[in-house]
This record gives C-alpha cells, sequence and structure tokens, in this order.
C-alpha cells in the first residue's frame, strides 16, 4: 500500500490552502485528492469579485484566488490527483480512492479532511407542495450559469438570504432575469451585510424578512409559490399569505459541513458546526487526523478558510514530528450568547484562535473568556450578527494554567 | 395473431406495476402487445410511490382477490425478481400493539392471516419485540417473517424491460384521449400520438381507469384519489430498524396506518398518510402531514427526530370507496359485461404490488379463456439490471475498472454511482430520457444532498449523449424543464 506523509481530502480552497502550507513547512510527501476535474472545487464557480482582500490584500475572482494557489502547487510540483473520489476512510488513516486508473488504498501519516461543505435542501427543510423542476438550490445554479452557461429560468423567487443565494441575485439580474424578492424566515439576514448591500440594495430587491415560502405550485415546471409571513415564534401570521408567478426558486438556506467520509470513520462531530470536534490544532478525536475549512466549520469568507489551513498545519507539524502530545483536556464551554465555539478542547495552553458565531444580532456587545469565577480576555465587540464569523486569539499566557474555560457574550 | 402497423391483438392502457407485469405475462404467448403510457417513463404513478413492502397478506379480508393474490403474489416474488435482477430482501415485518386493547387486534390479525394461508405468523411479547428492534417502543407484535421489500419503480422498469425483450411495443407520453368500437368489432383507440387499433384493450390506467372506462362506454366505476404522504430519512439513522415496523390499525381500515419501512436502499420511510383529496394529480405534501408523520413516527422510534429528513413526496391510492363509506372494496379485474374484450383493473392499491403478477396471470386467464393463446417459445424470463459498481467486492470493482474506466468515474457521491451507470441507465431500452427516470434506475440524486453534487453532471451527460439543446433537458418529461436556455451573453457570442 503507498504511504504518504500527508494525505489532503479535497482540492478546493482549504484543500489547496493546506497543501501550500504543508510545502512550506517542509513536508515533501503530499498527496492532495480532488474529486472534479479541476482544483479549487467551489471557487471555479465564484466568479464576482471580493475574494483575497484579507490574504492578498486585493480583490480577485475566486478562480483567480484558486490560481494563485494552483500555480504554486504546480511550480513547486506538489502531487495531486484530479477526478478521484475518496470512497473510505478508516481510523487507521487509510484512504480508498477511485478513479478511472482503478481503486488504490494509501496510508498516511497525516490526514487533512477539507472537503467542504454541501447545500441544504428543500427535503432537509420541508418545504410543503408540488414538486417540479425549476428548484434549484443556489450553489447549483451558480455552477450552472457560471460553469456551463446555462439560464435556469426568468422570474425568480429565493428563499434565504445566505451568502450564495444574494451573489446569486445579482448575477441573474445582471444575467436578464428577473427577481422578484429574497424571502428570509429569520427576523434578520443570514448573508453578509456587504452583500445585501451589493447583491439587494443596488438593484432594488426586496428582502422580506420573517417571511418563508409556503406553497410550490406546478406539475411540469414551476408556476407560482405562497409566500407567508411569520409570526415571532414561527408560526404563519393569517391573513399574510400571498401567491407569486414564477418560474424559480432558488434555495440558500444553509450550508452543511461534508462529513459523511469522517461519520463513516467513526471521528466524533459536533452536532452544532456539523464538523469533527477538534483541538486547538485542528486535530479530530483520532489523532493525525485533521480538519480545516467548510467541512469544519461554516465560513462565509474565503480567507478565512486558507488562514485557518495555514494555522493548523501547526499543528500536522508538530504531529509529524511527534511534538504533538496531550498535556490537559479541557472542554471549551459555551455560555450564553454563542451558538457555537471551535475548537471544543484544549489540548495544550498554546496560541489558540477561537472561532465563534452568535445566536442573534446585537450591538456593544462583549465576549468575555473565563475560568471559573477568572475572567481571562474580554473583548468589545461594537456590531454582532449570525452571518458573521468571529474570530479570537488568545496567547498562551492568556491560557496558561487555566482548568476550565467558558466563553460567553453579554 | 400478427400486428400490423399500429395494430396490436391487445393494447394495455397504464404502464404502472400491473400494466407492465401484463404486458410481461402476455409476451409468454404469441400475441402482440402494446403498452400506451401517458408519462415519460413507466412507473411514475402509484407504482412508484408506496412503501415497497412485499406484504404477507394477512391484512385482507379472507376470501377476496387482494387477500388470495396478495399471499400468491408473496410466495413467488423471490422468484420474480431473481429472474429480473431486482433487488428483494425479506426481512419480515412487526405490527407493533402500543396498548393492552390493541393486543386483541393483533389476534384478529393473526386469524385472518392464517386463514388466508399466510405461513409463520406470530405473535410475541415484550422481550421478543426488544429482541428483534431494541429501539422501538411497544408492548407485543405480530411477527410476519414472510414479509419482504423490493423496489418498486425498478420492478416495474424490470417488468417493461422483459416484457420489451420479449416482443411488447412500449409508447410512452401517450395519452388516451378516446376509444371507440369499428365495424370489424376492434378498438379505435386515439391518443396525443396517433391512433391504435386492437382486438382487445387491457385497462390499467390505476386512478384513471374510471375515466379510461367511460371513453369506452362504461360508467360502473368511480375513483377517488386518497393521498398518502412520506418522508424520506438520511441512512445515518438506518440501523435504527431492521424491518418494517405497522401500529395497529382499525381491522374494518384499509389504511394499514403510518409505518417505518426500511427501503432496499437503506433509508427509512416514514409514511404514508391517509387523505382523501379532489384532484388525481395533486401529489404535494402539507405542512400539517409532514409534522404529523414526523410525530407519528417518533411513537415508535424516539430516536428518530424530524431533522433526518432529506425528501418528502406523496402517491395518491385509487380508491373505490368514497370517503364517507372509507372501508374495503377488493379488486376488480373483469372483462366488462357491456364492452366485449374490454378488460377493468378498477382500484389495485394495496397490495397491489404484491399482488401485480398473480392479477396479470389473471387478466391473462380471462383471454385465454375466451380464445386458446399459444406460448411463444422464444420467452425469456430473464432481464439483467444495471450492475451496482458500490455492492461489488473490490476485487470486482478493480475488474470493472480495467473493463470500462467509466466505472472509475462516481458522479453521485452520496450513493456512489459511476458514470458507467448513468450511461447505462441513459441508454435505457424503454428510452426514456428524463432526470428522474436516470434517478430511479441508478439512485443517482436520491442521497442527502439530493443531486447537489451531481444533478449538473447527469444534466451534462444527458446533453452529451443524444445531443440535445438545454430546453429539450427535462425532470419528467412533458413541461418539465430545467433550462431555460444560454445565458443572454453566450446567446449573444
Amino acid at each position: 500500500m503507498p504511504e504518504k506523509e500527508v494525505i489532503i481530502i479535497g482540492g478546493g480552497a482549504a484543500g489547496l490552502a493546506a497543501a501550500v502550507a504543508c510545502q512550506q513547512k517542509g513536508v515533501e510527501d503530499i498527496l492532495l485528492i480532488e474529486r472534479g476535474a479541476y482544483l479549487g472545487g467551489i471557487l471555479n464557480q465564484c466568479i464576482h469579485d471580493g475574494f483575497g482582500l484579507e490574504k492578498f490584500h486585493t480583490s480577485l475572482s475566486g478562480p483567480e484566488y484558486a490560481q494563485r494557489y494552483v500555480d504554486h502547487i504546480k511550480e513547486k510540483e506538489i502531487p495531486f490527483l484530479l477526478n478521484s473520489m475518496v470512497v473510505n476512510l478508516t481510523p487507521q488513516k487509510e484512504v480508498i480512492v477511485v478513479n478511472n486508473n482503478g481503486l488504490t488504498h494509501y496510508r498516511a501519516r497525516v490526514i487533512i479532511l477539507a472537503m467542504g461543505c454541501r447545500e441544504r435542501t428543500r427535503g432537509a427543510i420541508s418545504i410543503p407542495g408540488a414538486r417540479p423542476s425549476g428548484i434549484y438550490t443556489a450553489g447549483v445554479a451558480q455552477e450552472l450559469i457560471n460553469l456551463k452557461n446555462y439560464m435556469v429560468g426568468q422570474k425568480i423567487v429565493v428563499l434565504g438570504s445566505g451568502d450564495v443565494g444574494l451573489i446569486m441575485v445579482r448575477r441573474l439580474i445582471l444575467e436578464g432575469a428577473e427577481v422578484i424578492m429574497v424571502a428570509e424566515k429569520l427576523p434578520y439576514s443570514s448573508g453578509l451585510p456587504r452583500n445585501i448591500n451589493q447583491c439587494l440594495n443596488d438593484f432594488d430587491i426586496p428582502l422580506l424578512l420573517s417571511h418563508t415560502v409556503v406553497d410550490i405550485e406546478g406539475n411540469g415546471r414551476l408556476s407560482g409559490v405562497t409566500i407567508a409571513q411569520l409570526g415571532p415564534r414561527g408560526g404563519i401570521i393569517p391573513g399574510t399569505r400571498r401567491k407569486i408567478a414564477c418560474d424559480t426558486l432558488l434555495l440558500s438556506v444553509g450550508l452543511i459541513p461534508e462529513n459523511e467520509l469522517s461519520r463513516e470513520a467513526g471521528i466524533v462531530l459536533d452536532n452544532i458546526t456539523g464538523g469533527p470536534q477538534v483541538d486547538e490544532r485542528g486535530q479530530t478525536s483520532i489523532p493525525g487526523i485533521f480538519a480545516c475549512g467548510n467541512v469544519l466549520q461554516v465560513h462565509d469568507i474565503v480567507d478565512n478558510v486558507s488562514l485557518e489551513a495555514e494555522y493548523i498545519l501547526e499543528g500536522v507539524a508538530e504531529y509529524l514530528e511527534g511534538k504533538l502530545s496531550q498535556e490537559q483536556e479541557i472542554k471549551v464551554e459555551i455560555g450564553e450568547g454563542l451558538r457555537y465555539v471551535v475548537p471544543q478542547t484544549l489540548i495544550s495552553q498554546k496560541d489558540t484562535i477561537f472561532s465563534f458565531r452568535v445566536n442573534q444580532p446585537g450591538e456593544k456587545k462583549i465576549l468575555i473568556f473565563e475560568d471559573g469565577k477568572k475572567v481571562i480576555k474580554k473583548k468589545s465587540l461594537r456590531r454582532v450578527n449570525p452571518a458573521e464569523m468571529v474570530r479570537v486569539k488568545l496567547s498562551s499566557s492568556e491560557l496558561e494554567e487555566i482548568k476550565t474555560l467558558k466563553v460567553k457574550l453579554v | 395473431m400478427k400486428a400490423t402497423k399500429n395494430h396490436y391483438d391487445a393494447v394495455i392502457i397504464g404502464g404502472g406495476m400491473v400494466g407492465c407485469a401484463i404486458a410481461r405475462e402476455l409476451s409468454r404467448y404469441k400475441i402482440s402487445v402494446a403498452v400506451l403510457e401517458k408519462e415519460d417513463d413507466v412507473s411514475w404513478g402509484t407504482s412508484c410511490r408506496n412503501s415497497g413492502v412485499v406484504h404477507a397478506g394477512f391484512n385482507n379480508r379472507p376470501g377476496t382477490l387482494m387477500a388470495k393474490f396478495c399471499v400468491e403474489g408473496n410466495k413467488s416474488f423471490a422468484e420474480l425478481c431473481l429472474q429480473l435482477d431486482v433487488p428483494y430482501k425479506k426481512m419480515g415485518k412487526l405490527v407493533v400493539a402500543k396498548k393492552k386493547e390493541e393486543i386483541k387486534d393483533l389476534q384478529k390479525l393473526k386469524q385472518q392471516g392464517d386463514a388466508n394461508g399466510v405461513d409463520n405468523l406470530q405473535i410475541i411479547d415484550y422481550s421478543e419485540v426488544k429482541r428483534l428492534e431494541p429501539n422501538i417502543e411497544g408492548i407485543a407484535a405480530l411477527y410476519s417473517p414472510e414479509t419482504a421489500i423490493t423496489s418498486p419503480y425498478l420492478l416495474t422498469i424490470a417488468l417493461a424491460e422483459n416484457a420489451l425483450n420479449n416482443g411488447v411495443s412500449f409508447f410512452l407520453n401517450t395519452r388516451v384521449e378516446s376509444i371507440t368500437r369499428l365495424n370489424n368489432s376492434h378498438f379505435k383507440i386515439i391518443t396525443n400520438r396517433g391512433e391504435f387499433t386492437s382486438s382487445y384493450v387491457i385497462n390499467s390506467a390505476g386512478l384513471y381507469a374510471d375515466k379510461i372506462a367511460r371513453m369506452a362506454g362504461t360508467e360502473k366505476y368511480h375513483l377517488y384519489p386518497c393521498r398518502g404522504e412520506y418522508h424520506i430519512l438520511d441512512k445515518n439513522v438506518s440501523r435504527l430498524i431492521s424491518r418494517p415496523i405497522y401500529p395497529v390499525t382499525s381491522p374494518s381500515s384499509q389504511w394499514l396506518g403510518v409505518h417505518l419501512t426500511p427501503t432496499i436502499d437503506g433509508n427509512i420511510l416514514i409514511g404514508p398518510s391517509n387523505e382523501y383529496i379532489k384532484s388525481k394529480d395533486n401529489l404535494s405534501v402539507t405542512s400539517s402531514v409532514m409534522k404529523m408523520l414526523s410525530a407519528e413516527a417518533g411513537e415508535f422510534l424516539p430516536l428518530i427526530s424530524p431533522g433526518y429528513t432529506i425528501r418528502s413526496y406523496s402517491g395518491i391510492r385509487a380508491k373505490q370507496s368514497p370517503s364517507s363509506e372509507g372501508g374495503f372494496w377488493d379488486f376488480v379485474i373483469e372483462e366488462s359485461d357491456m364492452i366485449d374484450n374490454f378488460i377493468n383493473l378498477i382500484g389495485i392499491e394495496s397490495p397491489g404490488l404484491t399482488a401485480a403478477q398473480p392479477i396479470a396471470k389473471r387478466v391473462v386467464e380471462i383471454i385465454n379463456k375466451k380464445e386458446r393463446l399459444n406460448s411463444n417459445p422464444q420467452f425469456n424470463p430473464f432481464r439483467k439490471g444495471i450492475l451496482r459498481f458500490d455492492e461489488q467486492g473490490e476485487e470486482t470493482k478493480i475488474a470493472l475498472i480495467r473493463q470500462d474506466p467509466n466505472y472509475g468515474e462516481i458522479v453521485c457521491r452520496c450513493e456512489k454511482v459511476t458514470k458507467k451507470e448513468i450511461l447505462e441507465a441513459i441508454n435505457n431500452p424503454l428510452g426514456a430520457r428524463s432526470l428522474i427516470s436516470i434517478k430511479y434506475r441508478t439512485r443517482a440524486m436520491m442521497g442527502r444532498c439530493q443531486g447537489g453534487y451531481c444533478q449538473t453532471r447527469i444534466m451534462e451527460i444527458l446533453r452529451e449523449s443524444f445531443k440535445l439543446g438545454p430546453k429539450e433537458l427535462t425532470l419528467k418529461g412533458n413541461d418539465s424543464y430545467l433550462l431555460t436556455g444560454y445565458r443572454s451573453s453566450e446567446v449573444s457570442k
């Protein structure tokens, strides 16, 4: 069985950054495995700009952003496989890869999970009504339009205000389609403020908060949807139903980390993030298996995906040198105001970046890290929003000698 | 008997499970047969929208055709699936009592089953229920080891393909508009795709069998649509049950209650509901029923939550009894008393899947009584399905990829369906070309991402295979187009 130092599963934003970081750490025996025909993953269909502001201090399109990494990979001759699907991962860090050349087993000292995420579908959110054609998730529509040059519809209602959906509103309008509205079930948007501005407000597209689709019509192609307003407890407010004639319903109702391989390998997952539970180095419950990017937690900015991949590489390098040892096991407790925290455990007292999402929008909040009654760190946040991930770094001196760790937002 | 252009000895109206079973049964004889199906593929009506359970036959009143054909069908089902290369698993089934009063009903069911000739029925106690199904809540159960599951659409497709191989002609997208009798006593059947003539008409139009009968001149039948909604659960929870789990329902009710059923592919189905509706084509799912299904399933299996649902859908039963009467009406399989050589199949609801082959044999008997049918010496009962790469051992997988590299390209990630399987489905002998046809044949797009990853790839393979324009790609035929064309800047180029 071929043995590698590091196998990276997934050649999208996270996998590319992990491969480059690996090489820069001096790891030579890498294999990057990508199921698609190109490296870059979803970045390839994100032809809008705004990528790279943090990482490269310039605004790039998705393909341009990916190309920076692909160029590096080609220049340094980092080995990668295309059109190759990992169909199995074991706790012993063996993978089975299927491609046109056959079926191959590999073993690695380190596996980096970088499989990204998938879109939540109509079935998962149980939208009532008929099942005609013309219902697409935003990402599928994006692929059809940007990579295949097709139009998915002409008269469009969007459900959910996730970022991909917002980006697609602008894209569809620029391609001549009519976007009637964006309905969002929650009383606040799930997308980034800059996307609300640039993709909805700039085109006068209404965003109806606390609204959802309660019926779908059409036997062949979609012919219309019914939307309704939701009350504070999520029930439909009587008298607010209205029918909207349209030929397409676009869904942008959330992203789910793609962890089927992780689950089959027995990696412990976090019910809230949908990703593996990890320590401060991105190591999962199986030593030597690391995770980064959207497979770990859904990010809103690709730069953070790359930074996360670089960040966990510290731990990967330590692991390969036999220096990543468990000095402690402190479970990070989630207090009020927060939906989740990554990492879920701390095994050492090194510098650590914590990522959070808040429960609901708010202003003038304070994020507090505490060990029992002792406050370790406070950070003021002028404005918080569930759509925006918060990242905070604690230094080793701040984490020194803690016995417990709780994070809350007040 | 010999077919001339568009003349057939027998025309079967409806390409559902029963129509296709009749087609295959008739192809054992020297008789020319055509199947007219209004949809883009076979099986798209009630046949693909049920629990896929091969019933043992204890739910039906003794002495009825339902009981007789269900028991017969159950006993020959494994053989049928073997011949047609269709998946079949004899898992058994539990009807689970939650309250003491329900134990009486279990005993009644067992007596009914014994009377019908169902083998091996037994009442089991709490500890035995727990031993068989540790996650199920109940105090006792009727255990039916003879109950099995299959794939209703794969079986319908297989019956059709085997019939096709044995000489039956299939006309898809062919909707019957009128039926008249010519002077030579032949039937003239006008469709949206031209005229057909035949000596016999077999009306297996499912929900619309009453309408077809009326076209031919008999007002005798009336069918009421009764919708059943289902949820399909993620495979991650499949291990929670090992066999279909049914509640106890009133013995006078034809409805078997909301049950949990493993599918042949390893998902769990929750459903169906039982709701009389106005329109025969309203296949909607509704928010109240979706909630009810999750709640009822939770009564038996507290470990499942609505979050495991990956899709919801519905099917419609063809009920002969109106909602005001409810209750029990037997299958009608008869030559019309008013129209010679016009055979009606009315009210073929559950257990129609299990009974499909005995029903088909009954139709052959009816014809055989009128004129002696000669057997077709070329009849071949066997048919091969699409080989599933993911179900093969590793050696076979390696050999398959070597033989055809398309086996090495996994198109559907969730269900691990390869490009080779997609290509075989696209080139299916019936000529069905929509996305749903590929889905039913391969399982691609049926997993938890519901085609998020593979749908665009399959659309491209479909387009390339038939050189279709973007507007010609459909989800399920007719006006279910998937794309409205190229994007504008592409057109202007």
